[in-house]
């Protein structure tokens, strides 16, 4: 099990555009990877490619959350997650 | 060849193939009984497929389209196939599921609802995702019945859209390039497919029963003018529709200045809701503004919006009008109109309740904080501003409603005329206020006790009616009489009478001063009253009082004013 967090960067927070770009990276993979609050249980951990999960999730602007996966390139396939987690999608 | 008739809401004669308007989706049955041979997986795959089917059309319209609507096609297409929603919808096939197994439409269709409660549970910005889930939804479950997608239909050529009723949310996505004219089994003439109609210009007949039946494709001939639809129709009425789209050019500008045969000056104002529509009816050469409708700053809304705010959105308006009049009608909630933070949405009769300047006894605050945002937006531009209150009823509601007005240093208080009883006692009304300003949809609804929504009294509720004429003139004389030794007291109609060239003729008899409309409406009613003098509007008022009925009042008149057919008005 792969194992990452992130700090949401963008100002409006993971729901808008922001949530649909993370969502269509993570339906992208071949793996499955979850989502959840920093300090949740990861069996409370939600879908990441589930747009309607992530809006229901309601991270804001600053707010840790925990990526895991597992499986062949899980590693690389969550660092680029926490990239575009990490990026303002608002600033562009 | 096979005719329909209805009540023509918006002239213009044109020609074209019919789209229906897809029926609501109906909810699926529960407790449906699923036959042995169809498995879960089989069900299960029918979702996915569906949900594919639903994204991708809307990734393909999304790629069409631009800037906002674009990312909200590209949001709503990812919500189609959530793997989410589809797993839950999944879950719900399974005999061991609670409750049952379902059929593919009642789970999709159950599993959506779960998601939008948690959503609307949420609040804020996921609760407006709420309408979102709920139309991925329809989507779906019209995908599996194979029924055609809900929403306007796409089209590759323009067409006539054929419907029973058209709600408000239908309409947002209507493009004007592609819908050439309008025409409903039910609705009224003052229904919101009617207003949408005369504000994009677009010819459109309500209450025209068995429109909604017509097949797709089927080439109709409209007259939007007489209120007749025809079937496969013959060389002369192509030619008409043909005669109709080069005359339509010629009267599609207005000069700025409206001025009758005699010389008579009646200005022709514009009805505005936003800064936006303000810049466009200026351009279109309103002469002011007749209407500013300030509840389009409220809408939508679970609060009242800030005074800051409201004077930013007054101020917008005003900008586009410096140095003219525009006439700002203070919030009109209630009835068609709710709002959560003013309305009561449990009475049982809304037409009839705190709606309008009522909100006034039940909210106090709310109107003196609008009218300070009024007066600071005057203070920051160059506008006239005349201010006036919605569903005022008596002289002593018109007389507290301009010591308002003193107060917040507002100097033209006014008053709507949509309550008979002000038409009646118009006099002593406004006696205390600087003008009036007659809103004829709600007046005709009163006056007709009928429902402006209603398809089956669309007949009643025609402001052709000489009921309600005979309150125009009540309200016009009282005005005059209440003027007698002092300033003019003015009297208005901003109701959608006014883009009726042949109504706007009579009304200016009955001694009505100034007209605002659509801005769409401009062009048409200028053409009309530059061939009539004021004596003549006046005889023809005259005529029209003692008709018998709406229609007689309406023959009457427009028999006497040619110009209206070589216009095809």
């Amino acid at each position: 099990m792969s194992e990452r967090t992130a700090t949401i960067a963008s100002r409006v927070g993971l729901h808008a555009r922001p949530a649909a770009i993370f969502a269509e990276a993570a339906g992208e993979l071949d793996i499955e990877v979850t989502i959840a609050r920093e300090g949740e249980p990861a069996d409370d951990a939600m879908d990441a490619a589930s747009i309607l999960s992530l809006m229901s999730l309601g991270a804001s602007f600053g707010d840790v959350v925990v990526l895991r996966a597992e499986g062949a390139g899980a590693d690389e396939a969550l660092d680029r997650l926490v990239k575009i987690l990490e990026t303002d999608h608002d600033a562009e | 060849m096979q005719t329909f008739s209805g009540v023509g809401v918006a002239p213009g004669r044109v020609l074209g193939p019919v789209r229906q308007m897809p029926k609501p989706v109906q909810e699926p049955h529960e407790n449906v009984n699923i036959p042995a041979d169809v498995t879960v997986e089989s069900q299960g795959q029918r979702i996915k497929d569906a949900a594919k089917a639903v994204q991708a059309e809307l990734r393909a319209r999304a790629a069409t389209a631009s800037g906002e609507g674009k990312e909200v096609l590209e949001a709503t297409a990812l919500m189609a196939a959530d793997p989410m929603l589809v797993k839950s919808a999944i879950r719900l096939l399974s005999p061991e599921a609670p409750g049952g197994a379902r059929t593919a439409e009642r789970a999709i269709w159950e599993a959506a609802a779960t998601v939008a409660d948690s959503l609307k549970a949420l609040g804020g910005y996921m609760a407006e995702r709420v309408a979102d889930v709920l139309d991925v939804r329809a989507r779906i479950v019209s995908e599996l019945r194979g029924l055609p997608a809900p929403g306007i239909p796409a089209s590759d050529v323009p067409f006539i859209l054929a419907a029973e009723d058209l709600a408000p949310a239908d309409t947002a996505t209507l493009d004007p390039a592609k819908v050439i004219a309008l025409i409903t089994s039910s609705g009224g003439p003052q229904s919101h497919t009617a207003i949408l109609a005369r504000a994009l210009g677009l010819p459109a007949i309500v209450a025209a029963p068995g429109v909604d039946e017509i097949g797709d494709g089927t080439e109709v001939y409209l007259d939007g003018a007489a209120g007749t639809i025809t079937v496969d129709p013959g060389e002369e009425l192509r030619l008409a529709a043909k005669v109709w789209a080069t005359q339509a050019s010629t009267v599609a500008a207005f000069s700025g200045s409206n001025v009758m045969a005699d010389g008579f000056r009646v200005p022709l104002l514009a009805n505005v809701g936003t800064g936006a529509d303000a810049v466009k009816a200026a351009d279109a050469g309103a002469e002011g503004v007749g209407l500013l409708r300030t509840e389009f700053c409220f809408l939508d809304r679970d609060d009242e919006p800030a005074v800051a705010e409201q004077i930013a959105a007054y101020g917008a308006v005003f900008a586009a009008f410096p140095g003219k009049k525009v006439v700002v009608r203070t919030l009109d909630a209630g009835a068609d109109k709710p709002l959560p933070f003013l309305t009561n949405a449990d009475e049982p009769n809304p037409a009839l309740g705190v709606r309008g300047y009522r909100t006034d006894l039940t909210s106090p605050g709310v109107l003196e904080r609008q009218l300070r945002a009024i007066a600071a937006a005057e203070a920051a531009n160059q506008a006239e501003v005349w201010v006036m209150a919605p569903m005022i009823s008596t002289a002593e509601e018109a007389a507290h409603f301009a010591a308002l007005c003193s107060t917040a240093g507002l100097k033209t208080p006014g008053v709507m005329v949509e309550v008979p009883s002000a038409a009646l006692t118009a006099a002593s009304v406004l006696r205390e206020v600087s003008f009036a300003s007659l809103g004829t949809n709600d007046l005709t609804q009163y006056a007709m006790a009928a429902d402006r929504q209603l398809g089956p009294l669309a007949t009643l509720n025609d402001p052709w009616q000489p009921a309600v004429l005979q309150l125009v003139k009540l309200t016009a004389d009282g005005a005059a009489a209440a003027s007698a030794g002092g300033a003019a007291r003015p009297v208005g109609v901003c109701g959608e009478a006014a883009a009726d060239p042949a109504l706007a003729v009579v009304l200016v008899g009955l001694g009505v001063a100034t007209l605002s409309m659509s801005a769409r409406a401009l062009a048409a009613v200028s053409a009309v009253l530059a061939t009539v003098t004021v004596s003549q509007a006046q005889k023809l008022a005259t005529a029209a009082l003692a008709a018998p009925s709406a229609s007689a009042a309406r023959q009457a008149v427009r028999a006497q004013l040619p110009i209206l057919d070589e216009l095809g008005l």
